[in-house]
């Protein structure tokens, strides 16, 4: 961080600058931004796109008390008293969120969740959950997105937008760069995006195929079935997919040729009917390409660390999400174990959501069911999940505030340089705390 | 009169820049109460900017949202889209199918044009 003097002598105001600061909102986790910081308050956010200078300049410190007990505010150790009864005091406990709190948060809720026989899912459950049944499934060809940027010379995006989604993937990472391999940049790229309508993100495609909706299943098997050489029936093929058997030949052949192609797959596949069966066609389809060219497969992942919340919580567990430990040793069942299904049943009967908003983002019946019962909230910003809480904290932004370690899409880890303090604690202080008060209602030593 | 359509909720630049101004800001709460009609259902169906309609999906979910014309040629004529949220999320079943994932894209979803009646 480098200072550059007072604005204003005989002010208390300071201009700060803050180099190679990391935006913590979606997963291409950029750590090339430059922030000015005026008074506690980010005034710019050079190289950041338009989601992370909204994430930078909006981060004011939240005036609201760090802690609410039913909507009063309270002290902060009360609070923590108070979550770590609500935590205790149930038979189905459950953990949710982490995707944008550092992974040295995220293992202590792994922690706590371990002490109190707990269930701990991430929102990975409702993103890219379905992608992570079907890499135990199938496996994943992998790279990081520096081999992307050096060597990707076809780029593919199936249920993808990333103009909208991750507004530097094109320039930083996928599409523009010019690289070891791929001097010329974009020249020297074929980009390819497969989706049910025209995004923006479309017009940056040399090819755009938009399938018929909810046929991604049947696209992908296509794809795979003339990788192999088998013959298809063109009207079937057409039917199905929307598009032409020629135009699916033509792009078979071009992946063929190419020398590393890559595949970013999104949400509409996850979030599409067929859910895991989908990527596990992609991840086969990327796998099957390996036989004649180096193919690879990536998610693009949303948040800024649900990438890091899979690797702590698979480190910890041995499970990425939807882990139960209620036999006293973890077990994994997607359906079972995930939030969404265990708020849509009824089941669990207390929870903590840490940095999520399940009462915005989750179906009626779940939604219903976590207003009904006792829960702690986590978050920097005020939601409906922090509303309907019975304990919320109000808690330093990572990334901005708080310090820690971050997972970029491509499970390369990063640390963080925030900007300036919060009066706010952090998520792992909160977390911390609240283990510590838990242990200590188990009777654990510390 | 009533029509079926299928509803693909997704992510906008301005509901992402929404969620960091604030979910109870205006930016973030116009992005996820509007919902995308193409342009060629919009003149079929009648609807104005504006105009009110009602969506049921086949297990019973129903919300009323007012419509706006998708970009032309973004939208495929029988496709909906709307800004993840509180809509969108009404209309999620409750049931993941073993995965963990409600359906939360290609939505079958029954249209009944409200007008502005209700606005």
């Amino acid at each position: 961080m480098a200072s550059v003097g007072s604005v204003e002598p005989g002010a208390r105001s300071e201009l700060t600058v803050v180099e190679d600061a990391v935006c913590t909102f979606c997963g291409c986790v950029c750590d090339d931004i430059d922030l000015t910081v005026e008074n506690n308050h980010i005034t710019q956010a050079q190289r950041a796109c338009v989601l992370g200078k909204a994430w930078f300049l909006n981060h004011a410190i939240d005036d609201r008390p760090s802690c609410l007990i039913d909507g009063q505010p309270a002290g902060l150790e009360d609070g923590y008293q108070r979550a770590a009864e609500i935590l205790t005091g149930g038979k189905y406990p459950i953990v949710y969120g982490l995707s944008d709190s550092p992974c040295e948060a995220q293992r202590v809720a792994v922690s706590i969740v371990d002490w109190i026989d707990g269930t701990i899912d991430t929102t990975t459950s409702v993103c890219h959950g379905p992608s992570g049944m079907a890499f135990q499934g199938v496996g994943e060809v992998t790279c990081t997105l520096g081999e992307v940027a050096n060597r990707g010379d076809f780029i593919m995006f199936w249920g993808s937008n990333p103009a909208e989604s991750h507004p530097r993937h094109f320039t930083k990472y996928s599409l523009m760069p010019k690289g070891m391999f791929v001097p010329n940049g974009r020249k020297d790229r074929t980009c390819v995006i497969v989706d049910v309508r025209k995004t923006k993100s479309a017009k940056a495609a040399d090819i755009f195929l938009q399938i018929k909706p909810r046929k991604d299943f049947e696209a992908l098997w296509t794809l795979r079935a003339l990788a192999k050489g088998i013959e298809l029936d063109a009207r079937q093929v057409e039917s199905e997919t929307g598009i032409e058997l020629s135009v699916w030949q033509d792009l078979m052949d071009r992946m063929k040729a190419a020398k590393f192609g890559v595949i970013f797959f999104g949400m509409g596949l996850t979030m599409t009917r067929g859910k895991h069966a989908n990527s596990e066609a992609l991840l086969a389809l990327t796998r099957d390409l390996n036989a004649y060219t180096r193919f690879t497969a990536k998610p693009n992942r949303g948040h800024g660390n649900v990438t890091g919340a899979d690797n702590v919580v698979a480190w910890r567990t041995g499970y990425p999400f939807g882990v139960n430990h209620n036999r006293g040793y973890p077990r994994f069942n997607p359906g079972e174990y995930t939030t969404s299904d265990t708020l849509a049943r009824g089941e669990a009967d207390c929870g903590m959501m840490i940095a999520c908003d399940p009462m915005a983002n989750f179906s009626q019946p779940a939604r219903e069911h976590l207003a009904s019962i006792p829960y702690i909230a986590l978050d920097s910003k005020e939601t409906p999940t922090t509303r309907a809480a019975t304990v919320a904290f109000t808690v330093a932004t990572y990334g901005i505030n708080a310090p820690g370690t971050v997972y970029r899409m491509d499970d390369v880890p990063i640390p963080l340089r925030p900007a300036f303090k919060s009066p706010h604690p952090s998520d792992f202080e909160v977390l911390s705390n609240i283990e510590t008060r838990v242990k200590a209602i188990r009777g654990v030593r510390s | 009169m009533t029509e079926m359509f299928i509803l693909i909720p997704g992510r906008t630049s301005d509901q992402g820049c929404g969620i960091s101004e604030g979910k109870f800001q205006e930016k973030y709460q116009k992005q996820i109460t509007s919902l995308q009609v193409a342009p060629g259902d919009m003149e079929r169906l009648a609807l104005a900017e504006g105009d009110w309609v009602r969506l049921t999906t086949e297990f019973g979910q129903q919300v009323e949202v007012a419509v706006t014309a998708a970009k032309k040629d973004e939208l495929p004529e029988g496709l909906l889209f709307i800004a993840y949220g509180d809509i969108s999320s009404r209309l999620m079943g409750g049931d993941t199918h073993g995965s963990g994932m409600p359906t939360s894209k290609g939505i079958d979803v029954e249209l009944e044009v409200l007008r502005s009646e209700t606005a």
